[in-house]
């Protein structure tokens, strides 16, 4: 028996005979795709019976008023503002209920600590840093979380998210980028790092990217305490007692859409510049309404958001309390470090409507959205550890008595709204870029906006003997 | 008999009319996922609704609704079977 | 040949695919279309017991649950939603090469009992992959709303795999699902898939290119898709095979001389 040693083919030559066919028979990609659909025809025809109604779907009349002229938007606006006025107002108690909670934690830590007879320092650092900090942003952050996400799930359960982004593509499209953002600036809502990582709903990545840097335009949960206390104190408080909420109601709606006109600007700056090109195509599937399991979506987004707030709170809230607890704790000669910062930063902050604290606080706050004001009311009281305020009112006093005015609300609601992502964010845009330049420009291109709005704000204000 | 062919751009037909695909005229990814939906050449479409704002136009394509915008429904060549 | 208990295998799950399986456990991959209820199906198999992370170098979404049925345990994949596995997302291809390449016992391709046609075209795609197939038909609740019915016996015998009928919102049809899965993963139901019926053109083709790919890939992959794929210019799936392939085709070039 012979044995013939044949030579051994190559994937290469395999793929240039393939590709010999493929040159010779320039659509057969499409001809595969067809004769696969002709085949499923062919199974598909025989084995299912279908009794046509002459009456028109529930989900074709649904659609009818949720897509309609007339309808449309409002119901839409409707929807959405409705899940954003429960998500901060149903916030409330629990965030009271779990801060009270873990603040009377802190007040047993203390006499522990006490006990064991530790240096102040440490016990500072631990108690009155860490897990004050950790605290704060669990009591701040998680009922939000845990009321918005469930509630959007709810929404995407149902099976109207895409005709949200049906409703709006045609907006985008103007700006070059893709109708699903949307989608990411309602997620951004909740949280943007999360928002950040709902970009991947966005097929283009010029137009994923495009997403991901607007994305903090939209004002976290974080935020929105921040938020409506500066309205409710200081435009609200301009007006009698009954209009107040209702005035600083307008004055956050203003805000939020003030947010969401830029984002519109920036997307549409970004595709004229750096990130130039075409419309990409929107293919939107619009499935059927379906009825959403309301028990597994509650239960399985409690945990996952528990979870997150949890790790986020431990990873970066922790470590930010402690770092502020030292800064206000060390002194150089008379004046504690944050003291010396904020003096070195007054200039800067005065430009733009600020102050050196505020802007301080803000930059503190990197970490954590949610503790800028408890940064700053520790640093205006000199109290050496984060505070709170009991009611709006002593908030009111202790802000006027540092000088505040109407002007510097606006510029500080304004900076909040416009300013740098928190940590989480920039981190989650990192992993979904992977590149460290994009990176940056998400944490630049806020920041920039920021100080140029501010700028202006302040300066014409000034100009025109406003304030 | 009229043998006059109906070929029109897909963006051309009305809400409620139904069409059949003749031929797709776009490129790349745009290409393959209308293809990979279904929309191959001979199959029939109906145009069911439009955006409030008017474009982007959802059509219903082998039971799904599928929605488009009008410049790359442009591009797709059908040829009308039902006027409504 | 069931290759739950291999070394090797384990070993491509936990380096390329970044999944862990104890010693003994079933894979199962779970693909469908988007907006199916693939997710209610998972849930419903997998119950607490999933973690959801990140496919490795990829920003795609990776949900692995466990669940054990009668002696066996098994870890459920969650590929992304697709419309199509020809591969030209991220989403697709990570879907395309964790099926091909990464060789889970049983695949669960799940479809929408609303619109059968266009989701056969992904069940339809993954047969011509791996024989180790189940068709679960879903929602189908939702059809009976529609008037719409389907004969379920009529459609095995068209695919030539188990098709399962489930509303899995309902929790009906789920311990079919699971005893189909068994069966096929423990290799006590062999299923025959229906091939693919292509245009002469295309046929041609694939049986001037499928001699060449069955000596160089052997028995890895099935060689008529391997020569649509490469047909299509999927360059993609050129760069998978010679990425996850490189050991065997070492050990087929030796095997060649003794002819």
């Amino acid at each position: 028996m012979n044995a013939t040693i044949k030579p051994m083919i190559t994937l290469e030559e395999i793929c240039t005979e393939a590709e010999n066919f493929r040159l010779s028979n320039p659509n057969i990609g499409d001809k595969i795709v067809s004769d696969i659909y002709a085949n499923a025809e062919a199974i598909a025809r025989p084995a299912i019976t279908k009794k046509i109604s002459e009456k028109r779907s529930w989900d074709h009349r649904l659609d009818d008023i949720l897509t309609s002229r007339l309808f449309g938007y409002p119901i839409m606006l409707l929807l959405l503002s409705a899940i954003f006025w429960i998500t901060i107002t149903g916030a409330n108690i629990p965030s009271e209920m779990i801060a009270n909670t873990l603040f009377a934690f802190q007040d047993q830590l203390l006499t522990w600590f006490e006990m064991t007879g530790a240096p102040d320092w440490l016990t500072g650092v631990l108690v009155l840093g860490m897990y004050r900090g950790l605290a704060w942003v669990v009591a701040v952050m998680l009922p939000p979380m845990a009321i918005f996400f469930p509630l959007f799930t709810l929404l995407e359960d149902l099976g109207y998210l895409p005709r949200v982004a049906f409703n709006l593509d045609n907006m985008f499209k103007r700006c070059h980028a893709c109708g699903k953002q949307i989608l990411t600036m309602c997620m951004g809502f909740g949280c943007n790092a999360a928002g950040v990582i709902s970009c991947r709903i966005i097929d283009s990545p010029r137009e994923r990217l495009i997403a991901i840097l607007t994305n903090n335009f939209v004002p976290c949960n974080g935020r929105f305490p921040t938020l409506i206390a500066i309205a409710t104190i200081f435009v609200g408080g301009m007006f009698i007692s009954e209009l107040q909420t209702a005035v600083a109601a307008v004055v956050i709606t203003c805000l939020v859409m003030l947010g969401i006109l830029v984002t519109f600007a920036v997307s549409w700056a970004l595709s004229h510049t750096i990130l130039q090109g075409e419309a990409s195509s929107l293919v939107l599937e619009l499935p059927p309404y379906r009825k959403p399991q309301l028990g597994p979506i509650f239960y399985r987004s409690l945990i996952d958001r528990t979870i997150f707030v949890l790790k986020r709170a431990v990873i970066m809230a922790a470590p930010a309390g402690a770092i502020t607890w030292i800064l206000a704790n060390t002194y150089i000669g008379e004046i504690s470090i944050i003291g010396h910062l904020a003096a070195w930063l007054q200039p800067l902050g005065y430009a733009i409507g600020l102050d050196g604290f505020i802007l301080l606080a803000f930059i503190l706050g990197l970490p954590a959205n949610e503790i800028v004001v408890p940064i700053l009311l520790m640093s205006y009281l000199s109290t050496g550890q984060m505070m709170d305020f009991d009611s709006l009112e002593e908030l009111r006093n202790i802000l006027i008595s540092h000088n505040w005015t109407w002007l510097t609300a606006i510029c500080t609601m304004l900076f909040c709204l416009l300013h740098w992502p928190c940590t989480t964010t920039l981190l989650s845009a990192y992993k979904e870029t992977g590149s460290k330049k994009w990176t940056f420009l998400t944490f630049m291109i806020p920041t920039a906006i920021a100080f140029i709005v501010c700028f202006l704000v302040a300066q014409s204000t000034r100009l025109l003997n406003l304030v | 008999m009229n043998t006059m062919s109906t070929n029109m751009p897909l963006s051309a037909i009305g809400i409620g009319s139904m069409c059949q695909v003749v031929s797709l005229n776009l490129e790349g990814l745009l290409r393959r996922r209308i293809l990979d939906l279904g929309m191959v050449p001979g199959t029939p479409v109906q145009c069911i609704r439009k955006s409030p704002a008017g474009d982007p136009v959802a059509y219903l394509v082998r039971d799904t609704l599928i929605a488009l915008r009008s410049e790359d429904a442009s591009q797709i060549t059908v040829n009308l079977t039902k006027e409504f | 040949m069931t290759n739950a208990n291999t070394e090797e295998h384990r070993k491509i799950l936990r380096e390329h695919f970044g999944i862990t399986t104890s010693q003994g456990q079933f894979t199962v991959a779970l693909a469908g279309n988007p907006n199916v209820g693939k997710s209610t199906v998972f849930n419903a198999l997998t119950g607490l017991h999933q973690h959801t992370g990140n496919w490795p170098g990829k920003t795609v979404d990776n949900a692995q649950g466990n669940f054990t049925y009668l002696d066996r345990s098994f870890l459920m994949v969650d590929l992304p939603g697709t419309y199509s596995i020809l591969a030209h997302t991220v989403e697709e291809q990570v879907a395309r090469d964790f099926i091909c390449f990464g060789k889970p016992d049983a695949t669960l391709v799940v479809l929408d009992a609303t619109c059968l046609e266009r989701n056969l075209n992904l069940a339809l795609q993954v047969m011509e992959i791996t024989p180790k197939i189940i068709v679960c038909v879903n929602l189908m609740d939702e059809a009976e709303k529609k008037n719409i019915k389907i004969d379920i016996s009529a459609l095995q015998k068209e695919l030539g795999v188990p098709v399962i009928a489930t509303a899995a919102r309902n929790g009906k049809g789920l311990d079919d699902l699971r005893q189909g899965l068994y069966e096929m993963s423990t290799g006590s139901c062999i299923a025959v898939p229906r091939q693919i019926k292509y245009s002469p053109e295309v046929e041609n083709a694939i049986q001037q290119l499928m001699p060449n790919i069955s000596r160089l890939i052997g028995p890895n992959l099935n060689p008529r898709w391997v020569a649509l794929r490469l047909l299509d210019g999927d360059q993609t799936f050129i760069k998978s095979i010679t990425h996850y392939l490189d050991l065997n085709l070492h050990l087929t070039g030796l095997q060649e001389v003794a002819v």
